[in-house]
């Protein structure tokens, strides 16, 4: 007799929302990109198909950074040094979309030259984050987001105290935000609703639910992100949102995956730890709702897409 | 699925006669339910009440119990889809494949069983040992006996080579891989002779529960199920299932832990395919690479994902060398909180300045909860830098506190005579800047 297999039926779904524009839409990208959509937890594909799979983000920045670990200077090598020449090769690498984080150190001049020569140099949508200061954030994506009019580019990071600025931009020329609150699921919400009660369309909100590496709290991320995606499911509005997390910047601040030297022989093989670490973070996060994942090595960019694959078979 | 009291309330005498040592039969009913008391203190419940109690107390995912030399591996009893509705308890075995036609096998043992990696002041290892019989099971099985204590599972078709080999293993709990619909009967009768658990695969969840019941025919209980599945997806799919149909629909016939090889597609990808494993509800994990790089990660995101989500991890307290501190270095004050320990931890350790960062005793709460609860004042700070002896290892007794309780200095002041209280940022990511900034 065959067996009768259980099935939640949800009233909810998250939204789908679309990255980049192509020219037919008013942008120059060559292809633009679609996550979310979902109607169940996770590939669970016998219960409804998974309408668009998680993405991977190579994340970038204006300028070299000199406190990256060797091994990903060594992937990466000269194009380092040219933001232009690293988003090709990131495209190359397999990237569905470029993470650009602009530093402290850029001016506004710099910041708007680095972007245009980055969606000059490759047809995929982008991300464009600040330094990471709240004044200098919104110094920055301010006219970053103005000279990029109506390429529908994902601008953040927001946060529960900085985040008006950028929504505003956003709002204005056509863009979306990323909304970062710290690993609780009504921290998440809440900003959320901060930013759509500004007008912004629910369908321009990639919410990103912060996580910890492997080994430094990413059980707190991944419990956070079932959390946020069964509330989204069970009907909750303001948790129906895609989501974006970053295990490349995570893993890769780690001891394991920084150094390769003075650390316990049972760690193993730097090299191929670093990138075990960085990919197992990426995985679980995926397991656990991810729609795009930030990384920052080229095989782990591998081998996390040959998975994607593997869970977008149909049931 | 677990009775309610007001369920178990009903299939009892209803006479309140007090002889179980509670004043009624409902608060008995209710300590029943809590598991706080066992249904024998009932003299009068009915045969019937008493089968159908035993049934519902049953976990819905057997607890699988293998053992050798003392040492012991327990899989299964597991009662949530996720982990935040209550907890993953049993950390799934992860197992090393061998080859029982390897001439080296005795050294590819003796290396991975003495492997031992610690992650905040935890030792973790290998659980154990798969030996396939592609050669002498017999010889191998001896000969992995003599270099490791760990429990063995093997991997075999031949009734008669796995009854011979098991003869070797008496007073112990291995496990038998595997059986199929062609082999169940002699291989049960194995398993059912040598008290060993044993692997049931099939190729559909309907053709496995159909062979588990076989095999529960012939006598065997302890069984882990192989769901096969031919890639991430297929895997997540039927390890999904099995798990509901056990939990949610409390079916039996699959109410077992399972099992996953986690090289079946190369070995490019076995760390991915563990990694889901470990997350996805697998009971045991087998490698067939002993790669440190591959195992120190799989062993923490077991770890990590069995956490107790009520119980955060706690980081051991005391004074933790960052850098190679210096008598001159500073003194870093934070809670036990791991999340918290590893913050700060890792912005100093990446800024590549030494300090000695004083972990005080705050029952595993972040600065600021453990404030707000008391578990992080100036007493207790004092108390750690004492206890741990800190004068001892400084040449300047200079302490920095975090800034969300720089309200505590002027008591910490008091109650650390002769120590220079600063007070440091209120995030852990501004420590590099305030280090090199404003100690110097």
């Amino acid at each position: 007799m065959p067996i009768e297999i259980p099935k939640d039926k949800w009233p909810g779904s998250i939204k789908a929302i679309t990255i980049g524009a192509t020219s037919a839409d008013g942008g120059t990208r060559t292809k633009s990109i679609t996550i979310g959509g979902q109607t169940t937890m996770p590939y669970l594909q016998f219960e409804a198909p998974t309408p668009n799979k998680p993405v991977i983000a190579i994340e970038i920045k204006s300028r070299k950074p000199e406190d990256w670990s060797a091994l990903l200077a060594e992937a990466w090598g000269e194009a380092m040094a040219d933001p232009a020449q690293w988003a090709k090769k990131a495209d190359e690498a397999g990237a569905d979309l470029i993470v650009l984080a602009l530093i402290v150190e850029d001016s506004t001049e710099d910041a708007v030259r680095v972007v245009k020569s980055v969606l000059g140099a490759t047809g995929l949508p982008l991300i464009v984050w600040g330094p990471g200061q709240a004044e200098k954030d919104n110094e920055l994506l301010v006219p970053v987001s103005e000279a990029t009019k109506g390429e529908k580019l994902v601008l953040g990071i927001c946060e529960d105290k900085n985040y008006r600025t950028i929504v505003a931009t956003a709002m204005a020329n056509g863009h979306l935000v990323q909304a970062r609150a710290p690993m609780d699921v009504n921290l998440s919400k809440q900003l959320n609703i901060l930013i759509s009660d500004m007008g912004m369309p629910k369908d321009r909100i990639i919410m990103d639910p912060t996580t910890g590496a492997l080994g430094y709290g990413i059980e707190y991320g991944y419990s956070v992100m079932e959390r946020l995606r069964l509330a989204a499911l069970q009907g909750d509005t303001m948790t129906q949102l895609p989501m974006i997390v970053t295990p490349g910047f995570e893993a890769w601040k780690t001891k394991e995956a920084k150094v390769g030297e003075g650390v316990p022989e049972a760690w193993g093989d730097w090299k191929n730890r670093a990138i075990n670490w960085e990919t197992l973070t990426a995985m679980s996060l995926i397991e656990s709702g991810a729609d795009i994942v930030v990384l920052r090595h080229p095989e782990s960019v591998k081998r996390i897409k040959e998975a994607i694959e593997e869970l977008m078979v149909p049931a | 699925m677990a009775l309610s009291g007001i369920q178990i309330y009903k299939m009892l005498p209803q006479t309140n006669c007090k002889e179980c040592g509670f004043p009624t039969c409902l608060a008995f009913a209710m300590k029943l339910a809590a598991k706080q008391v066992e249904l024998g203190s009932c003299p009068y419940v009915s045969e019937a009440s008493k089968k159908q109690l035993a049934e519902s107390a049953a976990p819905p995912i057997r607890l699988i119990t293998l053992k050798a030399n003392g040492t012991e591996l327990k899989v299964g009893n597991e009662v949530v889809m996720f982990r935040h509705e209550k907890t993953f308890y049993n950390k799934p075995g992860l197992f090393l494949r061998v080859k029982a036609s390897d001439p080296d096998i005795t050294k590819k043992v003796a290396t991975a069983d003495a492997y031992k990696v610690n992650y905040v002041g935890m030792d973790f290892t290998l659980n154990g040992f798969a030996i396939e019989a592609d050669g002498d099971l017999p010889a191998a099985v001896k000969a992995v006996r003599e270099v490791t204590k760990r429990p063995l599972m093997l991997i075999g078709n031949d009734a008669a080579i796995l009854d011979s080999s098991l003869s070797l293993l008496a007073g112990e709990g291995t496990l038998i891989y595997a059986a199929d619909s062609s082999n169940y009967e002699s291989l049960a009768d194995v398993a059912k002779k040598h008290k060993a658990a044993l692997v049931v695969k099939a190729d559909s969840l309907d053709a496995l529960a159909d062979l588990t019941q076989k095999v529960h025919a012939k006598g065997v209980d302890d069984m882990v199920l192989d769901l096969g599945g031919k890639n991430l997806g297929e895997w997540l799919t039927r390890s999904t299932q099995a798990r509901r149909l056990a939990l949610k629909s409390n079916f039996k016939p699959l109410g077992y832990p399972t099992i996953f090889f986690a090289a079946q597609n190369g070995l490019d990808k076995e760390a991915i395919y563990a990694a889901q494993a470990i997350s996805k509800y697998a009971g045991f994990v087998v490698l067939d690479t002993f790669a440190p790089e591959m195992i120190y990660p799989l062993l923490v995101l077991r770890e990590n994902i069995y956490t107790d989500p009520q119980k955060p991890i706690q980081v051991q307290p005391g004074v933790y060398e960052i850098n190679s501190p210096k008598p001159e270095s500073p003194v870093l004050v934070t809670t036990n909180f791991s999340i918290t320990y590893f913050a700060v931890a890792n912005e100093v350790e990446g800024s590549g300045l030494p300090a000695w960062l004083v972990v005080t005793d705050a029952e595993g709460m972040s600065v600021l909860t453990a404030w707000a609860a008391g578990k992080f004042d100036a007493e207790r700070i004092a108390k750690a830098i004492k206890g741990f002896n800190v004068a001892d290892k400084v040449s300047r007794k200079r302490i920095v506190l975090p800034g969300h309780v720089a309200v505590l200095s002027g008591e910490v002041e008091e109650e650390l005579p002769g120590w220079e209280v600063r007070v440091g940022p209120r995030e852990a990511v501004d420590l590099p800047a305030f280090m090199k900034q404003v100690l110097n």
